[in-house]
C-alpha cells in the first residue's frame, strides 16, 4: 500500500490516522475470523463431525513427529538454565536449590513456552502449508463441492491431535529439562544428589505442573487456530502459501510469547508460586 | 414437467451478479438448464465462465440474484445447509484437484464414504466401475502425483460420478491435453450423459469438444448471455463476434474490443 502523506501537516495527521485506523480494523477483523473458525471447530464437535483416522494422523505427526525437537530443546534449555542457576546461587552457597529453580521454571514457564515455540515452528507451518497449497490447487473446493465441510475435515482432527499431544511434548520437554540439568548439575558441579533432589521435590508441587499443562492445551489451540486459518484463506499460488506459512509461525509464536505473560498473572493468582517453607 | 413429475428445467439462474476485483465478471445473467442436457458455455478467457459454474455448486456467493438447483434456492443458504444440493452435483475441477494425500481409489471411494457407505465390497464394486467406465482401474494404488494431466482428469471424474449426481459440471476438461487424450475425455463426456442421463455443464475452448458434444450452446460475453442455441444455429450465425471466436480470428474488428 503506498501511503499519500499529504505535503503539509494539517494533511499528514488525517492521513496518519487513517493508516493507524485501517490497521486496527484489520487487526479486528483478523479476530473476527478467527472467531469465526473457532465457532467453526465447536459447530463440528457438538454435531459429531470427529473423523477417528483422521485424529490418529493427527497425533501421530503432531505428537510423535516432534519428539526429537521437543527432546533436543528441553534438555538444552534445562541444561542451560540449570548451569546459569549454579553460576548465580553458588557464590552463594545455594547451588542445592538448583533443583527447586530449575523445576520451577520448567515447569511453569520455559517447558510450556518453549515446546509452544517449537511446536509452532514445526507443526503450525506444515499445517498452514498444507492446507493453503490444498486451497490454491483447489482440493478445499472439492472438499465443499463433495459436500464435506473443510473445517470439519482440515481442522477439527488438528485441534483435537494437538490438544492431545500438547500436555503430553510439554511434560516431556520438562523431564528431559529437568533431567539434563540434574546431570550437569550433580556430574559436571558436583552439587551432592541428595541436596538436589530433595530441594526439587520440596518445591515443585501439583500445581506447578497443572500450570505448565494449562498453558500447553492453550498454546495447542492458538497453533492451530492461527496455522490453519492462514492456510485456509492462502491465494495466489505459491507465493500466498509461503505468506501464509510464514505468518502462521509468526503470528503463533507472538500469540503464544504475549498470552503467555497473561497466563502467567492468571494462573499465579489461582495456584501462587511459594519458595517459602 | 416432465412424465415423472420434474421439472424441465434443472438449473435455474435469475439476474445473477457478481464483482471481482471492480470488476463486474457476471452481471445480470439469466440462463435455464434442462434435465439431461449437456450446455457447453464458451467465451473469452475472463468472462466468467468458471466464476459462474462455481456460482452452481455454492462454491462462490453471488452479489445479486438467484440460483434453484433442482428447484431448491441455493443463493443465501449457509455452508453446512448447501450439502443436499451439492449431492445432486459432481464438478470436475480445471486440474481435477485430486487429494494428494489419498491413492486414486481412496480419492474415488471418498465421496461413496461421505455418504455413509460402509461396506468395504460395496465400496471396492463401486470405486472399480467407476475407475472402468474412464479407462484407469488399472491404476487403483496410485498416488495422484504419479498421474499424467489427462489420467488425474479421469480420475477426478470417476470421483465426480461414482456417486451417481443428477447434474455435473466441466471445467475446461480438456484443457492442457493432447487432441486424443481431449477425444477420449469428450466420448467419456458424452457415453456418460447418455448412460446415466445426467445434467451436464461443460466450459472449454475447444471448437471440436463443442460441437461433439453440445446439446446447446452459451456464449458469454461481458457477464451475461450473449448467444444460446444449437451447434448448428452457433454455425450459422452470422455474428462477427462469434464468427471470429469459433474461427478463432485476432484479427477481427469485431474481437478488438473483447
Amino acid at each position: 500500500m503506498v501511503l499519500d502523506w499529504g505535503s503539509s501537516a494539517e494533511e499528514t495527521m488525517p492521513a496518519l490516522l487513517r493508516h493507524l485506523g485501517s490497521g486496527y480494523l484489520r487487526w479486528l477483523e483478523y479476530l473476527g475470523q478467527l472467531a469465526l473458525l473457532f465457532r467453526e471447530v465447536f459447530t463440528s464437535i457438538t454435531r459429531g463431525k470427529i473423523r477417528p483416522r483422521l485424529f490418529g494422523q493427527q497425533l501421530v505427526a503432531i505428537g510423535f513427529g516432534s519428539q526429537l525437537v521437543v527432546i533436543v530443546t528441553g534438555a538444552f534449555v534445562g541444561a542451560v538454565f540449570g548451569a546459569q542457576v549454579y553460576f548465580a546461587f553458588n557464590d552463594y552457597g545455594l547451588e542445592s536449590s538448583v533443583g527447586a529453580m530449575v523445576s520451577l521454571a520448567m515447569c511453569r514457564e520455559l517447558g510450556p513456552a518453549i515446546t509452544g515455540l517449537m511446536v509452532a515452528g514445526r507443526v503450525g507451518a506444515a499445517m498452514a502449508a498444507e492446507i493453503g497449497t490444498m486451497r490454491v490447487t483447489e482440493q478445499v473446493d472439492a472438499l465443499r463441492a463433495l459436500a464435506v465441510h473443510p473445517v470439519d475435515y482440515l481442522v477439527t482432527p488438528r485441534v483435537f491431535g494437538i490438544l492431545v499431544s500438547m500436555p503430553l511434548l510439554i511434560a516431556e520437554a520438562i523431564s528431559f529439562g529437568m533431567g539434563a540439568s540434574y546431570v550437569i548439575t550433580v556430574h559436571l558441579f558436583n552439587v551432592p544428589s541428595a541436596f538436589y533432589m530433595q530441594h526439587m521435590l520440596q518445591y515443585t508441587h501439583l500445581p506447578d505442573i497443572a500450570i505448565g499443562m494449562i498453558k500447553g492445551f492453550i498454546f495447542g489451540f492458538l497453533i492451530v487456530i492461527i496455522s490453519c486459518h492462514q492456510g485456509l484463506k492462502a491465494e495466489n499460488g505459491a507465493v500466498g502459501v509461503g505468506r501464509g506459512t510464514t505468518q502462521a509461525v509468526v503470528l503463533s509464536s507472538l500469540a503464544i510469547l504475549i498470552v503467555n505473560f497473561f497466563l502467567t498473572f492468571l494462573l499465579n493468582l489461582i495456584w501462587p508460586l511459594h519458595m517459602s517453607h | 414437467m416432465s412424465e415423472t413429475g420434474k421439472s424441465e428445467i434443472f438449473i435455474e439462474v435469475a439476474g445473477l451478479s457478481k464483482s471481482l476485483g471492480g470488476h463486474d465478471v457476471l452481471a445480470g445473467m439469466d440462463l435455464s438448464i434442462r434435465r439431461g442436457e449437456t450446455l457447453v458455455i464458451i467465451g473469452r478467457s475472463g468472462e466468467g465462465k468458471s466464476v459462474f459454474i462455481k456460482h452452481l455448486i455454492g462454491l462462490m456467493v453471488p452479489d445479486a440474484g438467484s440460483i434453484k438447483v433442482d428447484g431448491q434456492e441455493i443463493v443465501g443458504l449457509k455452508e453446512r445447509e448447501l450439502a443436499a444440493a451439492r449431492k445432486k452435483v459432481g464438478i470436475l475441477f480445471q486440474n481435477g484437484a485430486l487429494f494428494d494425500s489419498l491413492t486414486v481409489a481412496e480419492n474415488v471411494a471418498f465421496p461413496l464414504m461421505e455418504e455413509g457407505e460402509k461396506k468395504a465390497d460395496v465400496i471396492e464394486t463401486r470405486v472399480t466401475a467407476a475407475l472402468a467406465s474412464v479407462g484407469m482401474d488399472a491404476h487403483l494404488a496410485k498416488m495422484p502425483v504419479h498421474l499424467s494431466g489427462g489420467q488425474r482428469k479421469r480420475v477426478a471424474l470417476a470421483r465426480a460420478i461414482v456417486t451417481h449426481p443428477q447434474c455435473i459440471l466441466y471445467d475446461e476438461p480438456t484443457a492442457g491435453l493432447d487432441p486424443i487424450a481431449t477425444d477420449s475425455i469428450d466420448l467419456l463426456i458424452k457415453s456418460i450423459q447418455a448412460k446415466y442421463n445426467v445434467t451436464s455443464v461443460v466450459i472449454t475452448h475447444d471448437m471440436k469438444s463443442v460441437h461433439q458434444i453440445a446439446d446447446r450452446i452459451v456464449f458469454l460475453r461481458q457477464g451475461r448471455v450473449y448467444f444460446l442455441g444449437t451447434s448448428d444455429e452457433l454455425k450459422a450465425s452470422t455474428d462477427p463476434l462469434i464468427q471470429d471466436f469459433i474461427h478463432g480470428r485476432s484479427n477481427g474488428g469485431a474481437s478488438a474490443d473483447l
